[in-house]
């Protein structure tokens, strides 16, 4: 008969070690007990669910799938009350009796709540499990005056969950420092600036005398004798290991149960990992050392104690995007022998400290950017002598051979950790879908989504593997809103946010400034295409009159001339503006059009009436013009017709807003007249067809416009243009020309996203042009119907108000 | 001595005439001001750049800053105070108060 083992507790760490000895092919007759009424799933990621940024079921890590396939007696739901040494057995609840040969005890911690008064009431929560996780999202709801007790590492990812739900945020937390067991007071004031700027509140220190509230709790009071609103609390003021269950049964314990280097309990049969175990005087409440604890316990129950668990160096990571946290090894410098190095700069909000003892690496503490923490991770792992390389420690040299790490792992090594991810597995997945970057190394294979500390080796695998691997860029858009482009687009997709407003009040700093407003703004007409609230005031001046200010407050006025054609009534008309505004300069500009320059802002109603043409949005970042040639209606060389050409293509994408300006030209004959290859996109016709070229420019910096592709007929062309625009309208980051946007993707990868996509593809792209086509509608409208009575009025006071 | 004078507020339109985080050019007299409505809460500063003159009732709104839409100087609406302490010049500030619904400000030389 097979040795039976029976492990209390179903959470990660008594998991971990069952995966780690069904790995080593032992031969156990198992049987989990679990209090939840679910399979194993990554407490690390509960905050991302409690954020939005993930669902619950793609947090569980064993389905019951995985207990049947193992052939493991899963009693889920189920809670152990009493372990009987004598006869090796341990009772549930249910009175049923399961004998052991070997017993694991991994019965994990809970949430401590403070003694305070008022703790038991309703809208009070603690964060500690998916129930609890689910709890909070049916009551989180935007404007819910939330507050967040203790500033440790889960009451801050708690926080900033609850405030993307829209709730407006407080941590308290008693010591002066947030996460002071991970960092000094410099470091705390750097991340309390961070999560303020955030719009999170934070109250230092500040210890919670009771919690207030008639039946359901309405306010946190203090014991300085204030207080604060508060309709939802959640308390995460630390974690207590589960001991009473050992300490029945007459186990050695003291904070945890008591466990040596093999993880053994004072009782022989009896083992323990995980969150539920003190070894040598520590408790544990990261993931990382119960791993290695998982790992050590598997060897020992197969009968190898060839590796013992000697304790793990601290390590730990804040989960919130925009706020870079690292802190690991022991930080503490009053520790005789430690020498300490800084770095502050308190502008880009970087701090980092190193804590040197004899010449090797003590502790280290990184704040708003952990861009080193592998190198560090592996300095404090390894206990590298770094006597002879002092000026590197604060920045640490960047490995000459990045593949070396990749090359020296196994294929069944362990990459990432919390979800059990392999080399080979990562390897497989990397050909099977290309995968080019981390964010799709992630979808596809879950690695580096959970306490992200692997990230850095993914990207090193991925370099070393992936054929077209992509690094990742992290811009993010302004301090306001700590997120990259890409991710804004995201968010906005799927949170549904739908103003300005509401994105900054729920994932920026509810000010904004005058970088992210207009980002904002073109962001949720393309992604909503005028379902969206427009607001104005997020706007620069030029789209908030529809003209381009000068340098003495005055505006241009450019009306559309398209493909560059005009006729004696419509320069009449303009002469005749020009007259009776007295306009200073009449100006024909660099695309065939004619600027009237020093217009007032109130006259602007007035001039667009009288010159009854249409906006040709020189002031916006838009589609401007079509340059043309004359083409084969006039010229003895033309061999296309580039004016109809150019008006049509102009007519297809006039009104719209894109990233940047848009200036685009069609040549008739490949002596390119109207300088079509220096423009965002160009038509150069030649015998039986057209070129259609993209990425030209004649700015800043001069460059070749790339050929997309070569049709026979206008239609085509004009469809392969269509495809090019809107790929670039959804795809490139505000205020991106499309020169630098096709630099930063490349034409092959833009060819095959637009004019080779597949059918469908293309038909979305399409589709969706033509829905913001149908929205859009000429800005000078705005003349006769003003978005606000005072769009174009200025204020004049009466004299006699004045007297 | 403490004395509290009354100050002369001049009427000076509806405040509904102020869209909410943007601002308005005001002339009153010889005098140009940009008033600004901080989401009901309305401040009044001199309308011109002391850069180079640009109208400040055109910027955008950053909090209680606003931020000129010529070259982008910024300037704090409570205190008239710029923001980077590189431009040197203060903007004056002008009391500005909401009553039933019209807009008073007082144009009054400072103390």
């Amino acid at each position: 008969m097979k040795p039976r083992l029976v492990v209390v507790g179903n959470g990660m760490a008594g998991v971990a070690c069952v995966e780690q000895l069904l790995k080593r092919g032992a031969d156990y007759e198992i049987t989990i007990f679990g209090d939840e009424p679910h399979g194993n799933y990554n407490r690390i990621l509960l905050s991302l669910v409690l954020a939005g940024e993930r669902p619950a079921e793609e947090i569980i890590l064993n389905d019951l799938n995985w207990y049947q396939n193992h052939g493991i007696r899963a009693r889920l739901g189920v809670k152990v009350c009493a372990i009987d040494r004598q006869r090796r057995c341990v009772v549930d609840e249910a009175r049923g009796v399961t004998a052991y040969d070997k017993l694991i005890l991994a019965t994990g911690s809970r949430p401590w709540i403070p003694p305070i008064g008022g703790a038991d009431k309703a809208n009070v929560h603690v964060f500690r499990t998916l129930e609890d996780t689910q709890a909070l999202l049916a009551k989180a709801r935007p404007g819910l005056r939330a507050v967040v007790i203790g500033g440790g590492l889960l009451g801050l990812e708690a926080a900033r969950g609850l405030q993307l739900r829209g709730c407006t945020v407080t941590v308290v937390h008693l010591s002066s420092v947030l996460m002071e067991r991970q960092l000094d007071a410099t470091g705390g004031e750097y991340l309390k600036r961070k999560l303020e700027a955030l719009g999170i509140r934070v109250l230092l220190p500040r210890q919670t005398a009771a919690l207030l509230g008639n039946g359901r709790v309405e306010a946190v009071a203090f014991a300085d004798g204030g207080h604060i609103e508060a309709e939802l609390v959640v308390i995460a003021a630390g974690i207590r290991p589960n001991i009473e269950l050992a300490q029945q049964a007459g186990l050695a314990v003291n904070r945890g149960i008591v466990v040596n280097d093999y993880l053994e309990t004072s009782d022989p049969a009896i083992y323990a990992v995980g969150e539920c175990t003190e070894h040598r005087g520590q408790t544990f409440g990261l993931v990382a050392p119960l791993y290695e604890q998982g790992r050590v316990l598997a060897r020992v129950l197969t009968g190898d104690r060839s590796e013992a668990f000697t304790g793990a160096a601290p390590a730990a990571r804040l989960k919130i995007a925009g706020v870079e946290i690292f802190s690991a090894g022991s930080i503490d410098e009053t520790t005789p022998g430690v020498e300490v190095l800084r770095l502050e700069d308190p502008a880009a909000g970087v701090y980092k400290k190193i804590l040197l003892k004899d010449g090797r690496l003590h502790g280290v503490i990184l704040v708003g950017d952990t861009s080193d923490e592998t190198a560090y991770t592996e300095w404090l792992r390894k206990g590298t002598d770094l006597s002879g390389m002092r000026k590197q420690v604060l920045f640490p040299p960047h490995d000459p051979d990045p593949g070396l790490e990749v090359a020296e792992l196994a294929d069944n090594d362990i990459v990432c950790g919390c979800n059990g991810v392999r080399k080979g597995a990562i390897i497989a997945a990397i050909h099977q879908h290309g995968i080019r970057t981390l964010a799709e190394l992630k979808k596809h294979t879950k690695a580096a989504t959970g306490c992200g500390s692997c990230g850095p080796l993914c990207s090193k695998l991925l370099r070393a593997v992936a054929p077209d691997f992509e690094e990742e860029t992290r811009t993010t858009l302004c301090a306001c809103l700590p997120f990259s482009y890409e991710q804004l687009r995201e968010i906005v997709r799927s949170q549904r946010l739908k103003s300005v407003e509401e994105v900054l009040a729920v994932y920026g700093n509810r000010k904004g400034c005058e970088v992210c407003k207009p980002a904002l703004s073109y962001l949720l007409d393309m992604v909503w295409c005028g379902e969206h609230e427009e607001d104005r005031s997020a706007r620069f001046i030029n789209d908030r009159v529809h003209a381009n200010i000068q340098k003495d407050g005055t505006f241009s006025v450019v009306p559309r001339m398209r493909g560059g054609v005009t006729s004696p009534a419509e320069l009449r008309r303009i002469a005749d503006v020009a007259e009776k505004y007295n306009v200073p300069m009449v100006k024909v500009t660099g695309s065939q059009r004619i600027d009237l320059l020093g217009i007032k802002k109130s006259d602007l109603p007035k001039v667009w009436a009288d010159l009854g043409m249409p906006s040709g949005q020189a002031y916006t970042k838009g589609v401007r013009m079509v340059k043309t040639c004359v083409g084969t209606e006039f010229c003895r060389f033309g061999v296309q017709d580039s004016t109809a050409t150019g008006i049509e293509l102009e007519r297809r994408f006039e009104n719209l807003y894109t990233p940047h300006k848009f200036k685009m030209g069609v040549s008739g004959c490949p002596r390119n007249c109207a300088e079509a290859t220096v423009k965002d996109l160009g038509f150069v016709g030649q015998e039986g067809g057209w070129q259609v070229v993209v990425g030209g420019a004649a700015g800043k910096t001069v460059r070749k416009a790339d050929l997309l592709i070569t049709v026979a007929t206008a239609e085509e062309a004009l469809e392969a243009a269509a495809l090019f625009f809107q790929y670039y309208r959804e795809n490139a980051n505000y205020l991106e020309r499309s020169y630098d946007f096709v630099e930063r993707l490349g034409i092959e990868k833009i060819r095959k996203e637009t004019v080779y996509a597949s059918p469908e593809a293309k038909q979305g792209l399409l589709d969706r042009l033509a829905r913001s086509k149908a929205m859009a509608k000429d800005a000078w409208q705005e003349g006769a119907q003003p978005v606000h009575p005072t769009q174009f009025i200025q204020i004049e006071v009466p004299e006699a108000a004045l007297k | 001595m403490n004395t509290t004078r009354t100050r002369r507020w001049t009427p000076v339109t509806e405040a509904m005439n102020v869209p909410p985080r943007e601002g308005r050019l005001v002339i009153a007299g010889s005098r140009q001001v940009a008033v600004f409505n901080l989401n009901g809460r309305f401040l009044t500063i001199d309308n011109a750049c002391p850069h180079k003159g640009g109208p400040l009732c055109d910027g955008i709104v950053s909090g209680t800053t606003v931020v000129c839409p010529l070259h982008g100087q910024r300037f704090d609406l409570e205190t008239g105070a710029p923001v980077l302490a590189s431009q040197p010049d203060f903007l004056r500030t002008y009391p500005t108060r909401v009553e039933n619904g019209i807009l008073y400000i007082c144009f009054e030389p400072e103390s």
